[in-house]
């Protein structure tokens, strides 16, 4: 494949520059493998975060040629031999060093939402609540996220509108999704959700589905099915008076 | 060494190197030209019908999508059905202010607020007419009070009873597809009545993939297996999940073969073309 040019940013939060960059790249190698054989040729001090180099960890986000991907998964060989190639940090969260940012407002965001709560009193068996397979897989698919916040990077309402106080994110609202609709699950999250969480606050433009690398439908199975309840509970005149008539 | 390059806060900014701006272009250019279309066909008034000859009687014929039901006919205009065929009868006069005495204007606020109001709709307006954002990672407009959903656009939340409206909608144009098979109450058929008869279809496809059903009709259940009823529920709710994954798919098929539909009865009403059928006529 050739000799490659590559720019990547290096820097922190208050300055910065995108540096140039040549790289010998070989048949196989991912966006993550140029990184590391830049950092070991040409830039020793160049912070890249890391960990698994499957896809699994989260850790390697970054944004090549503008585009939100996981640098272990991003295969060389999707770019056209005379591209070069730009590698900068998530734009919505702090940069510690060059490629390296602070995510730590997520984490803030996950203690906000109410853990799992198990009821004590639904049983459909003698030995309790027993989950069938249909609603695993229904939980289950919202737990293949690997939190690599490509989602949170994405969505305009934290990277661009500056709402991060108002809206918890993709991520977290595919955390509330998989707790609203476990079969075992017994907190009423809704108020926290139309409120606290802000899910009035998406528009729908589903930028978090498409960046996705496990391919969870965020918008269509989590975020949309939460803000149709949240009109069952506060914005649905029959669902209300449903709810009063028959005491649910 | 400068501030940090494409962390601007400002409208574009952004470093991708694909061509992102052909989809909202797409979008834009598409949803305008249905708008002007749609506008300019219900503003007419008249060649909305055909059944072989002008202001024909009988049973059956080609009625266009976008005067469906005609609530109140006015009479004395070209291409129009008998005014037997309204459903409330002659066109009132506290109705005259109307442009083109057109029935249109009567009911295309509902196929109209379940479009404007659909969960995939937004997507495509609020990139191509909002810029919020235009495409993934390209800078939107800067506000400084971003509200999303919850301030002028709270009235987002009437899907659901758009939906229900639009559900009744499909029955009405699938009765004017039985309709298109027949003339003066004689079965056949031409190039226009399977046009007709896609339509619902596809609008059908398009309406029972709806995010608002698909939560209804099971989606707001915590449990597909508790009971039977809940069993049940979940076979329903497979089947819209299976229209809802191509939902905008079907938004798009359904919205072109809408307009496709009312220029094909226009152009047969008025004459311009010859409609292909088994009538003779």
């Amino acid at each position: 494949m050739g000799n490659r040019k590559f720019k990547i940013y290096r820097g922190d939060n208050t300055k910065g520059e995108l540096v140039d960059y040549n790289c010998d790249v070989t048949e196989g190698m991912v966006v993550l493998d140029v990184m590391h054989r830049i950092q070991a040729d040409d830039a020793n001090d160049l912070a890249c975060r890391w960990n698994c180099k499957a896809g699994k960890c989260g850790s390697c986000s970054v944004e090549i040629n503008g585009r939100p991907k996981l640098a272990c998964m991003t295969r060389m060989n999707e770019y056209g031999d005379d591209e070069t190639i730009t590698i900068t940090p998530l734009k919505a969260f702090p940069i510690i060093k060059d490629t390296v940012t602070d995510v730590s407002w997520n984490y803030k965001q996950n203690l906000k939402i109410k853990p799992f709560s198990p009821a004590q009193n639904k049983n459909n068996t003698e030995k309790g609540l027993v989950m069938q397979q249909v609603d695993v897989e229904r939980t289950q698919h919202f737990r293949k996220c690997i939190e690599c916040y490509l989602c949170q990077n994405v969505c305009h309402v934290i990277r661009d509108q500056e709402a991060k106080e108002k809206f918890v994110g993709p991520r977290f609202m595919i955390r509330l999704a998989s707790l609203e609709m476990h079969p075992m699950d017994d907190a009423d999250r809704i108020p926290a959700i139309k409120e606290d969480h802000g899910s009035g606050m998406c528009n729908i433009t589903r930028c978090c589905t498409e960046v996705c690398p496990e391919d969870i439908q965020i918008t269509d199975d989590g975020i949309i099915p939460l803000k149709e309840r949240v009109v069952d509970r506060y914005y649905d005149p029959f669902m209300i008076l449903f709810r009063k008539i028959f005491k649910k | 060494m400068s501030n940090p390059i494409g962390r601007e806060r400002a409208l574009l900014s952004n470093l991708r190197e694909d061509n992102w701006w052909i989809s909202p272009m797409l979008v834009l250019f598409g949803l305008l030209s249905f708008i002007i279309y749609s506008t300019w066909a219900a503003w007419q008034g008249e060649y909305f019908w055909w059944s072989g000859a002008i202001n024909a009687e009988g049973f059956g014929g080609y009625l266009s999508p976008f005067y469906s039901p005609p609530i109140f006919i006015k009479e004395g205009m070209e291409g129009i059905p008998p005014v037997s065929h309204a459903l409330m009868g002659a066109w009132p006069k506290w109705l005259d202010w109307l442009p083109g005495f057109s029935p249109a204007w009567l009911i295309l606020v509902f196929p109209l607020s379940f479009r404007f109001t659909c969960y995939y709709y937004r997507k495509a307006y609020y990139r191509a007419f909002a810029f919020t954002p235009p495409a993934c990672a390209v800078g939107g407009i800067p506000q400084k009070d971003y509200k999303g959903e919850t301030g002028i656009l709270l009235f987002q939340n009437i899907h659901r009873y758009a939906m229900y409206f639009a559900i009744i909608f499909i029955f009405l144009l699938s009765y004017d597809a039985v309709m298109a098979f027949f003339r003066d109450g004689k079965f056949g058929i031409g190039v226009g009545s399977i046009i007709l008869l896609i339509n619902p279809i596809l609008l059908g496809a398009y309406t029972f993939g709806c995010h608002s059903l698909r939560h209804l009709i099971g989606g707001r259940m915590d449990c597909f297996s508790c009971t039977h009823a809940a069993e049940s529920a979940h076979s329903r709710w497979k089947i819209v999940t299976f229209l809802n994954r191509r939902h905008h798919i079907f938004a798009w098929f359904s919205l072109v073969w809408v307009g496709l539909s009312d220029i094909y009865v226009r152009l047969v009403s008025m004459g311009v073309i010859t409609d292909l059928n088994s009538w003779g006529i």
